[in-house]
């Protein structure tokens, strides 16, 4: 009898609360709190146009980016009445054309697609080795925890622009160097870099996680470690994981343009039917022999280049402060 | 600390000792050698390079030649000894003759000083972006966390988030196609180094992205010492506003800004080689990119090794400067 009045009781306030604050979990509200972030949302409809164009850019670009136009060469773009060198611009070649004749526009279109998957690939697996990595180091320790510790060291010490430049001269004309033309071997070298500081954060999380009392009540009910560290102390650290990962992604894409830029990037294409046939890197690296007689050569992959990274920036900031509201305004 | 401090220096011996092994590998691996020359120009003939492979000992296994490099070897033609790495030596450039790695990287031209070495113009031109960093950077952040949330924030916050991600390449091509090409203002490669204003544009350059980063750690900690408790008793017992910002709030924020300092310096070294090599600047970063589109196997090791030491130590240099900075923190592990 008693049992059933408080349960009578209860009813009503239960209702109360479903009408008064509706459920959200903790990513739903992390998710509200993003798209109020004009930022965060600006950077993610840009990160959305790209990836499109990156996707369609055989549909996207009005000409055939390995086309040499004779005759067109060293045309500004198709807003410039009279270029540095006395051509004029010619509509059908927005962005103009570079020295040998080809259209940049299009050429711009295409190395979207190298940013876009080098941002993403490589940081999908530099967080799965991380984060399993770290899981495993920061819960159990011993040698693993140690070996990850000594390696850090080596890794921080390596200034990593130099260890990237080394692997891929090295390893370029290596069947793994030509792979994809030469983007496997970067997706490689990245990752072995870039793993461990994922890890560290990870281990970080972890360590003060697994001293927390839900972790020592699941331990005394006898869950397993593997269902401690997967259903337990994974969920509550995803935050960071998440927050690394978005911050992960310019880095790849600026190393990727670096490399280009020297010459070691992608290895450019003479085959239409590749899917990769230049990038931004390489495009900036065509356009630097003739900075002063053709900017425009230079000037749109490098904007591209700060507009994707920008966007990604400001999403990142834009997932921290969703994520974490304490620190709201503060970094 | 002591002991602490002795425990990480040591570390960094096998630390370095696996950076060189990498580089040494991986760079022998590389297609081609130090005597391969241009398509275009006279080739080494065969006899002569086999000559200058054992003169040079390239023709001894690997790890011999490792050792070689790392702790010294005898020669082949007169039989004395000559020591590695240990006694500082870094080996004779294949490239440019007559001259060892450390020369070249370190004596400067006749009649100069120090300062016109490779390594000196490198440590010029990072010292002269980290003042204009700092100068800059520090004022944003300070004046930013102070007006929170007002536009003169948001500007400051707009060019910090900038400078962060587009990479300094990229934001020096912006300002060669403005000053350079555009407006004329500036030669992209000034045939001398001796005179200051050709020295501003790649030390802005090179130092936006630490600027940024100086500008958002300022703002970051300024935020949190403007809520700690001790503001508000040096607000509640009546001192001057100006005396409770500089004297509390600024001192007590500089402590991480001031233990960024020596990674951002090793940063900016290490960091340089792209715009040096951009604007024709005679230092280390260049000499390390012609030295590897050479293949000269002795320069590479041994400016990739100077890089290496420099970032470990700047690395260890946080830790101790915290200690020193900040009596509240004290060093166990």
């Amino acid at each position: 009898m008693a049992e059933q009045a408080t349960l009578e009781q209860k009813a009503p306030v239960a209702d109360l609360n479903e009408v008064v604050t509706p459920h959200r979990d903790l990513m739903m509200d992390a998710w509200y709190r993003l798209t109020k972030n004009k930022g965060a949302v600006a950077g993610m409809i840009v990160i959305a146009a790209f990836i499109l164009v990156a996707i369609f850019a055989d549909k996207l670009s009005p000409h055939n980016p390995l086309q040499l136009n004779s005759g067109k060469d060293f045309l500004p773009p198709a807003f410039v009445e009279k270029g540095p060198n006395g051509k004029a611009g010619d509509s059908s070649f927005l962005f103009g054309t570079d020295t040998l004749g080809r259209d940049v526009f299009s050429r711009t279109i295409y190395g979207a697609r190298v940013s876009m998957v080098v941002g993403i690939i490589p940081t999908a697996i530099i967080i799965l080795i991380g984060t399993l990595v770290g899981l495993y180091s920061g819960y159990k320790g011993g040698w693993i925890d140690n070996l990850l510790m000594r390696f850090t060291d080596v890794v921080y010490a390596f200034p990593d622009l130099l260890f990237f430049i080394i692997v891929m001269i090295s390893l370029r004309d290596t069947p793994i160097g030509t792979m994809l033309n030469g983007l496997f071997l970067l997706f490689l070298a990245l990752a072995i870099v870039n793993w461990v500081g994922v890890a560290r954060i990870v281990r970080g999380q972890v360590l003060s996680l697994r001293e927390k009392e839900f972790v020592e009540a699941a331990r005394s009910i006898g869950a397993k470690d593997s269902r401690i560290m997967f259903k337990h102390i994974l969920p509550n650290s995803l935050s960071p994981i998440i927050i690394t990962a978005a911050t992960t992604v310019p880095g790849m894409i600026i190393t990727e343009a670096i490399l280009g830029y020297l010459g070691l990037g992608l290895i450019p294409s003479t085959n239409p039917q590749d899917f990769f046939l230049t990038s931004w890197g390489a495009l900036l690296l065509d356009g630097q022999t003739a900075i002063n007689g053709q900017p425009w050569a230079l000037l749109f992959p490098a904007i591209c280049v700060s507009l994707v990274v920008l966007a990604f920036t400001f999403v990142g900031d834009g997932l921290r402060d969703a994520l974490d509201p304490r620190l709201q305004g503060t970094q | 600390m002591t002991g602490y401090l002795a425990k990480r220096l040591l570390w960094l011996i096998p630390v370095i000792l696996i950076v060189a092994g990498i580089t040494f590998i991986l760079m022998h691996n590389a297609p081609g050698g130090p005597w391969d020359r241009d398509l275009s120009s006279r080739q080494v003939d065969p006899t002569a390079q086999r000559l200058l492979n054992e003169f040079y000992g390239l023709n001894k296994p690997l790890w011999r030649q490792f050792t070689a490099y790392m702790v010294g070897d005898t020669n082949t033609r007169t039989g004395k000894w000559v020591c590695g790495l240990v006694c500082g030596n870094m080996g004779p450039s294949y490239r440019i003759r007559g001259m060892s790695v450390q020369q070249y990287l370190f004596n400067p031209p006749p009649n100069r000083s120090f300062l016109y070495s490779k390594f000196g113009y490198s440590i010029r031109l990072a010292l002269l972006a980290l003042a204009f960093a700092i100068l800059i950077g520090l004022p944003m952040g300070v004046i930013s966390a102070l007006k929170q949330n007002t536009w003169i924030d948001y500007i400051n916050l707009f060019i910090a988030t900038v400078g962060i991600s587009v990479p300094n390449f990229v934001i020096a091509i912006f300002l060669i196609i403005i000053f350079a090409s555009t407006l004329h203002w500036v030669s992209i490669v000034p045939l001398s180094w001796d005179e200051f204003n050709v020295w501003i544009l790649p030390s802005i350059v090179l130092g936006f992205g630490v600027l940024a980063r100086t500008a958002r750690l300022s703002r970051a900690t300024m935020l949190e010492v403007m809520r700690q408790d001790y503001i508000r008793t040096a607000r509640a017992k009546g001192l001057v506003e100006r005396i409770v910002v500089v004297r509390h709030m600024i001192k007590n924020a500089m402590i991480p800004v001031v233990t960024y300092l020596g990674p951002a310096l090793a940063g900016l070294i290490t960091g340089s080689f792209i715009i040096e090599t951009m604007f024709g600047f005679p230092g280390m970063g260049r000499a390390y990119v012609t030295a590897i589109s050479q293949r000269d196997y002795s320069m590479i090791m041994g400016t990739t090794l100077i890089y290496a030491i420099l970032v470990a130590v700047a690395n260890l240099s946080v830790d101790f400067v915290y200690v020193l900075l900040d009596p509240r923190i004290k060093l166990t592990e």
